[in-house]
């Protein structure tokens, strides 16, 4: 077994009398990339802002690297880095200045501190725009930016909250190739993400969290597996049709979106050649079952107006 | 929660690195805010008047403008430029994801603080002594009171913005507080010959008094016992403050 670089136990954190998480138990694996998924306003960003110690829990214990948070934030925050799910940059000075004053934050000195700077501005490709005012690069290397600044301590745990959130397809290519480095190096990962594709791309685990508890949690597969089934036949019907469509395959995992009916079976062969001898407005699909599925079927299609 | 040195000032050096950026441009205006003082107030009024404190009004103003100098270089600083960092830029956010702590955070601003308060009361100094209002030697006792100044209004105003919801409340600040203590706090007037008894000791409350009547004392070559009270208080109530933000910046970036 190995051992857990963060572990929750009963965690729980209360604002103004409301439960914003609830009894939350958690561990992340050394060396993984692990997951935090769920609606706006389940806990996930309270959840990491404990890890890092700048929340403190109402009720259990939180470890990070064998160390009580509680007890001394500082020794743990000198090991890990955070990317914030909002950047927070120096506008007026360049990527360079930015990245020099947040590793003196960490009391990096020279050579050492130029050392790391050069070293990232390669490792995130910062170098074509070094020395240009932060606020007159584009979003994608503002964010690559915010990323490379959360790893001048070299950390053995980094916090992603919602990293590619806004970002064109090509930068979360890049950013997933990364953190995807950063991993095979030994580096922990313990990221938020409202992308499915991203979760299932990136995670060995996911914890889905709902109203600040954790639902499920596992692999991405293991939950495909545990919740829904293999495939999902998609197709446009309506109630009736549902009804007589499915009325003899006894207990299907299915969910409906408007007229949008998605089946989770192992094998959808025999489904759709039922489903072809409707005629031809049904326009079916057969997919993989995604994570994107379970997370509808765990927390519901209902939209959440809570904040986060 | 212990205070880190080196943690605190590389919150300085945060500061210290944005100003460096501008400097030319930050400087120029403290270049003349004193110089228009001098001349409005201190040569133009000054015309009407024979003598203040047993000097020429002029004299008698220049080493109050350089508290009053001081003391607005702290205030702007700890009042919407923390604010801003705090509320709009998640500056602090951001630097309570390292090693930093609140209270490095806070010592670090303070110190900034109280680094303009002296370059914008130091800027004020140097132009008052190439007036030729500033006697040497005696004047140089001056100028440890312009950082004193700044730790005492630094303290003062972080206080205040700790306490704060919104950033309007600062035109409070500055209008119904700092406006007053620059206009009745022996800045312009000497206030023991308008005030009478008890009302005088009422006035040893007001914080921009002590440094006024200290500066004067080095330029006038009276340093005497209320002189040490003067320190006395500027010490003693920022280090109580100081007690009191600690506190407050814990509650305010940790929730």
């Amino acid at each position: 077994m190995t051992a857990s670089v963060v572990t929750l136990r009963g965690v729980a954190k209360c604002f103004d009398g409301r439960l914003a998480v609830d009894g939350v138990n958690l561990d992340v694996p050394a060396g993984s990339c692990f997951g935090l998924l769920g609606p706006n306003g389940a806990g996930k960003t309270t959840t990491l802002r404990m890890v890092y110690g700048v929340t403190q829990p109402s009720a259990g214990e939180i470890r990070v690297f064998g160390v009580d948070v509680a007890r001394d934030a500082r020794a743990v925050r000198s090991r890990l880095g955070v990317t914030l799910q909002e950047n927070s940059l120096i506008e007026p000075l360049s990527p360079e200045d930015n990245l020099r004053i947040f590793g003196r934050y960490h009391l990096l000195a020279e050579p050492e501190l130029s050392r790391r700077v050069e070293e990232l501005m390669d490792f995130l490709e910062l170098r074509s725009h070094a020395g240009v005012p932060v606020r007159n690069l584009s979003g994608g290397f503002q964010r690559r930016l915010s990323i490379a600044m959360s790893l001048m301590n070299r950390p053995e745990l980094l916090i992603l909250d919602e990293p590619t959130t806004g970002l064109d397809p090509a930068v979360r290519q890049a950013l997933w190739a990364r953190i995807r480095e950063l991993q095979a190096e030994g580096t922990t990962i313990l990221l938020t993400t409202h992308y499915m594709d991203e979760a299932e791309r990136l995670c060995d685990r996911v914890a889905v969290f709902a109203e600040g508890r954790v639902e499920s949690e596992g692999s991405p597969r293991d939950l495909i597996a545990r919740h829904l089934a293999a495939e999902t036949l998609e197709l446009e019907c309506d109630e009736a049709t549902e009804a007589a469509l499915l009325s003899d395959s006894g207990e299907l995992r299915k969910m409906r979106a408007g007229n949008r009916l998605m089946v989770y079976v192992d094998d959808a062969a025999s489904l759709l050649e039922r489903v072809h001898g409707l005629g031809g407005t049904a326009r079916p699909v057969v997919r993989p079952t995604n994570l994107e599925d379970v997370f509808l079927a765990i927390t519901g299609t209902r939209i959440e107006e809570a904040e986060e | 929660m212990t205070i880190s040195a080196p943690h605190a000032l590389s919150v300085w050096k945060r500061n210290a690195s944005m100003y460096a950026r501008t400097w030319k441009l930050n400087l120029l205006p403290n270049f003349f805010e004193p110089v228009f003082y001098l001349m409005a107030i201190g040569v133009g009024v000054g015309a009407y008047i024979e003598e203040m404190g047993g000097v020429s009004y002029v004299q008698f103003l220049a080493p109050g403008l350089i508290c009053v100098a001081a003391m607005n270089g702290a205030s702007f600083e700890v009042t919407y430029n923390i604010y801003v960092r705090m509320s709009f830029e998640n500056v602090y956010e951001a630097m309570l994801t390292t090693p930093v702590q609140p209270d490095d955070v806070l010592t670090g601003e303070v110190l900034w603080a109280v680094t303009r308060a002296t370059i914008y009361g130091g800027v004020f100094f140097l132009v008052i002594a190439l007036y030729g209002l500033a006697p040497m030697p005696g004047a140089l006792l001056a100028l440890p009171v312009v950082p004193l100044t700044g730790l005492l209004f630094a303290m003062i105003g972080v206080t205040y913005t700790l306490r704060v919801p919104t950033m309007d409340f600062f035109s409070f600040y500055f209008t119904l507080f700092l406006t007053p203590l620059f206009l009745f706090s022996d800045v312009f007037f000497p206030i023991e010959e308008r005030l009478g008894g008890v009302w005088l000791l009422v006035a040893e409350v007001l914080p921009l008094l002590h440094p006024v009547r200290l500066a004067r004392s080095c330029f006038s070559g009276t340093l005497g016992w209320i002189s040490l009270w003067d320190v006395a208080y500027i010490v003693g109530v920022s280090f109580a403050l100081f007690g009191w933000a600690r506190r407050a910046v814990g509650a305010r970036l940790i929730s």
